[in-house]
């Protein structure tokens, strides 16, 4: 069987064995109104309107897109605009809590078909929480559910310090399993895998105890990184290819984030929509890591500070791991679903390192787990050569970061990669 | 509040450096210097050294003169002053080295554009342009142990006896170096070390050596040679080791690796056998550096799931 190519990372995770901690609910929460792939939401809340924890405060109109609830109970006191990390110019609203946390009165539900688990979903309010932020709902709607067989959990957390996943998998795993179950049983799939890297051996332990009896197996997985990126995941879990064009669901595979599918469950027990998220807080310099759940909307800020990080410190702030975040230019943002950590780096592991000349030593051809040839990427992109970019299909870059991390001249391959393909979209 | 560093993703890199991978290829090449020194005197060591002085300084006033960012401290060049040092012999005139020095750094590899963009493995190319200018100086080769330098008694090498039926070293003597020969080229022993190390620091791997010397010794005795002389002899140690696995100017992938093995070990042999020249080594590396683009075109990878594209008329 074909091997694919990845990278050994020093695993950082520094955090594991931090209990998830309850933040108290801030002063203010600013919610914005994207917080997943797809149509903002518009606002359906005024400013001066009281609002309860879980209440609908947006929506849209679009199928492709996820409603928003407040994660506090307080009062509208505006709706403004700022700009988000993906650069975009998004709308937030500002709700002033009363330190009451009332919250809606939720009614748990039951379901049993398609549409009614795709219903769920959506008015849980779930964004894939692994990162990628893809609404939920649209991927259990698949049209030819017949010919889905296979349930994919991603519960390898391959990104180094995050443990967010992992903290879910050791302290709620009845609501997993459930969770899984449930998503079984509406879309008729007979069998599921939840793949862990085996860098977990006690939420390896956990659950491969709790899925006795089921259909469900527990595939420990190499600790290979990017060994949570769909496509990697499904071919190391089910041995499918999911060919170019298409999407996890062709090939019979629905992938859901672990946490995902444990908020879907809860969702359904409680009637209560997605309001917080656990956090992983943690970085070069941080004595006490933390896994924190976050009311949506808490500025990170105030999380810092909830978590007694100095951020004098900070030279660099990360929303996300070390390989696949995205560096903030200010701590003033809003937590948002799809975060799972927030790293802090100091001076010396924030320092950018000098690019040099390609030495053409094939490093990042050797790590790559699409198969691409990165550096002949980088030249073609580099000479504006589109033919060149679509022969090489940089279209199927996952943007792992493992070529730039493994380049000995410190080019930024990826990133070339990315500017590449904005470059074919705009030919 | 400091001002955030923004970047793109990833945030962390490793260790490596091209600074570090070269260090690495200087230390896998100590052992064939302490050879070279214990086998034909401290002549080898003023050679070797002037090799990398003459390689950097020659580096730092091509990029001077070029106005292009310095690189010498990338130690690249001491890389190649140091692989030409290894392929001459004891007895080379200190003037003869340095213009060596000259063809590799300046013509072979800044005219085209410095580290990573040369067509052709610097010391090679500099060690053939000599042996084609300074042929007689290129191979007045000496017995080892003889340390009068410049005033030794020429001798043939091994190749040359092979070819010529004379006599030869045991086997044994071939593989310490106890040989006439190129001052870095004779030890195999010495040269091996520094391949293991380069493997296991993971800065080469072993496919295009051990395609390269398998092929010889296949190749050497099927057309009734020993094929184990054939692999001790000449370049073909410090050539598979040290110059087919430069980054630069060799196929990129594994196959790609393989194929370029195949053909510097089919090359060699064609040239001992039936060539001219006695060693091949050096021509075979050079004609497949030439190669090398359409190798890595051959060889490229298929992405995964990726389907063909149309090409564009």
């Amino acid at each position: 069987m074909l091997k694919l190519n990845g990278l050994k990372l020093l695993h950082y995770k520094n955090s594991q064995d931090a209990q998830t901690v309850d933040m108290p609910v801030p002063a203010v929460v600013r919610i914005p109104m994207v917080q997943h792939m797809g149509a903002p939401c518009v606002p359906v809340v005024k400013p001066g309107e009281e609002v309860l924890a879980g209440q609908l405060i947006g929506k849209s109109e679009q199928a492709f897109s996820v409603p928003i609830h407040s994660s506090v109970s307080g009062k509208v006191k505006a709706i403004e605009d700022y700009v988000a990390s993906s650069g975009a110019l998004v709308k937030r609203v500002v709700i002033e809590t009363d330190g009451q946390q009332r919250w809606i009165d939720g009614t748990p539900r039951t379901v049993s078909t398609q549409q009614e688990l795709v219903d769920a979903a959506r008015d849980a309010g779930i964004a894939g929480l692994g990162g990628a932020g893809f609404p939920t709902h649209i991927k259990l709607a698949y049209k030819d559910v017949d010919r889905i067989d296979a349930l994919v959990i991603n519960a390898a957390e391959c990104e180094p310090y995050i443990t967010s996943d992992y903290r879910e998998m050791l302290e709620y795993p009845d609501d997993i399993i459930e969770g899984i179950k449930t998503v079984m049983k509406c879309l008729n799939i007979t069998k599921a895998f939840i793949g862990i890297e085996d860098n977990k051996p006690e939420a390896i332990a956990l659950l491969n105890q709790k899925v006795q009896g089921t259909a469900i197996r527990v595939e420990a997985l190499k600790s290979i990184y990017p060994q949570g990126a769909e496509k990697v995941l499904i071919y190391n879990t089910t041995g499918r290819i999911i060919e170019e064009g298409e999407i996890p669901a062709d090939k019979g595979v629905i992938v859901m984030n672990v946490t995902t599918v444990a908020n879907l469950h809860r969702f359904l027990t409680t009637g209560r929509p997605l309001t917080h998220k656990r956090v992983t807080v943690d970085g070069s310099f941080v004595t006490n890591p933390m896994n924190v759940r976050v009311p949506i909307g808490t500025m990170i800020s105030d999380l810092l500070e909830f978590a007694g990080v100095d951020c004098q410190m900070v030279h660099k702030a990360l929303m996300g791991g070390p390989m696949m975040g995205t560096a903030l230019d200010t701590l003033e943002t809003p937590i948002i679903k799809n975060n799972n950590a927030i790293l802090v780096l100091d001076e010396a592991h924030a320092r950018i390192p000098k690019t040099t000349a390609c030495i053409r030593c094939g490093r990042c051809i050797d790590v790559c787990p699409m198969n691409l040839m990165p550096a002949a990427l980088e030249k073609a992109y580099d000479q504006q050569d589109t033919e060149r970019l679509e022969t090489l299909k940089v279209n199927l870059c996952i943007n792992c970061g493992s070529c730039t991390y493994v380049c000995p001249a410190k080019r930024n391959l990826a990133q070339k990669n990315q500017l590449a393909k904005g470059l074919l979209k705009r030919k | 509040m400091n001002p955030f560093i923004v970047s793109p993703s990833p945030h962390i890199r490793s260790d490596r450096t091209t600074q570090n991978i070269m260090l690495d290829v200087i230390i896998a090449l100590c052992p064939a210097l302490i050879a070279s020194v214990i086998i034909f005197g401290w002549r080898a060591f003023i050679i070797s050294a002037v090799c990398v002085a003459s390689c950097v300084l020659i580096e730092y006033l091509c990029r001077r003169l070029m106005k292009k960012e310095q690189t010498i401290t990338d130690l690249s060049a001491v890389v190649t002053g140091l692989l030409l040092a290894m392929n001459l012999p004891v007895t080379i005139p200190l003037w003869v080295a340095v213009f060596g020095c000259f063809i590799a750094i300046a013509v072979t590899k800044q005219l085209f554009g410095g580290i990573g963009q040369n067509f052709a493995n610097p010391a090679i190319a500099a060690r053939v342009i000599l042996l084609a200018s300074f042929g007689s100086y290129m191979t007045n080769f000496t017995e080892p142990f003889d340390y009068a330098g410049v005033d030794a008694v020429a001798t043939p090498t091994p190749l040359v006896q092979l070819a010529n039926g004379g006599e030869v070293p045991s086997l044994l003597q071939m593989f310490l170096g106890d040989k006439p020969g190129c001052i870095g080229e004779v030890s195999a022993l010495a040269l091996l070390i520094g391949g293991v190390y380069l493997v296991v620091r993971r800065v080469i791997k072993p496919i295009t050596p051990l395609v390269f010397i398998g092929t010889v010794f296949l190749l050497s005795g099927a057309l009734g040679a020993n094929p184990f002389y054939q692999i001790l002899s000449g370049g073909l140690m410090i050539g598979a080791i040290f110059m087919a696995t430069d980054y630069a100017t060799t196929p990129s992938t594994n196959w790609g690796k393989v194929i370029f093995g195949l053909g510097a070990g089919l090359l060699t042999i064609l040239i001992r056998q039936y060539g001219n020249y006695p060693e091949g080594v050096s021509f075979a590396i050079l004609l497949m550096n030439i190669l090398t683009p359409q190798i890595d075109k051959l060889a490229t990878h298929k992405p995964l799931g990726g389907k063909k594209v149309e090409k564009h008329a």
